[in-house]
């Protein structure tokens, strides 16, 4: 099946891309996928622990089995408060 | 309720124009506005990433979470992207109520849920350096 991944700030930073097509096994998680694209993308493992899953643009479970022709995100933590406060 | 991501700079007062309602009493307005300092830093400009689809539907859902929690008349959301230089303007909420008190507490749930869910994501860039701001003020490990 195919899949689009999309990147994000420190994570199109990690991967220099901002978008990426593949081709997936069917019954494929999204947090599986991630995993799988840490082997391609070593500095992706960097952010592992406070991403959020998106397909189609909602947020899912990791364990959230993808289907052909799905828009994939991780997404990082947003981006606070700082500034505003 | 209006909702808009753009790369261009923000003007507060079409959105004030867009919630105000004779039968509302109240419009409170929250700027979110590029500080030239943060954790001690001299900051140099900030730069926006979105995911812009997911973010305008987060941000709907925002908006549909406090119109039913409180009495507000209308509300509007407008968050800018890209480089955005000290002084400027990244954030733009308005609401519109009956009476006073339910407008500012809206408002303030509405830029704190921002902050939680909707996909926009904020570099800081100093003198020697840059880093993505997660969180209230944390920074993200920069691996080189």
């Amino acid at each position: 099946m195919k899949i689009k991944v999309k990147f994000f700030a420190a994570l199109h930073d990690a991967t220099g891309r901002r978008e990426l097509n593949l081709q997936a096994q069917e019954g494929l998680t999204a947090g599986e996928l991630y995993r799988d694209l840490c082997a391609r993308f070593p500095r992706l493992a960097d952010y592992g622990g406070g991403l959020m899953h998106s397909v189609n643009a909602e947020y899912v479970s990791p364990d959230h089995p993808l289907r052909d022709g799905d828009e994939v995100a991780f997404i990082p933590p947003v981006s606070g408060g700082t500034h505003a406060h | 309720m209006l909702i808009r991501i753009t790369a261009d700079p923000l003007d507060p007062q079409p959105l004030v124009e867009h919630v105000r309602r004779d039968e509302s009493g109240a419009v409170v307005l929250f700027l979110g506005v590029v500080r030239n300092t943060n954790l001690g830093r001299r900051v140099l400009h900030l730069e926006y990433d979105a995911y812009p689809q997911m973010a305008e539907k987060e941000l709907r859902q925002v908006a549909e979470e406090v119109i039913s929690r409180w009495p507000i008349s209308d509300i509007a959301i407008a968050h800018r992207t890209g480089r955005l230089e000290i002084g400027e303007t990244s954030l733009i909420v308005a609401v519109s109520s009956p009476h006073r008190q339910e407008a500012f507490e809206a408002c303030q749930h509405v830029v704190n849920r921002i902050k939680e869910v909707v996909p926009i994501w904020k570099k800081e860039v100093w003198e020697g350096g840059e880093s993505w701001i997660e969180g209230e003020g944390q920074t993200t490990r920069q691996p080189q």
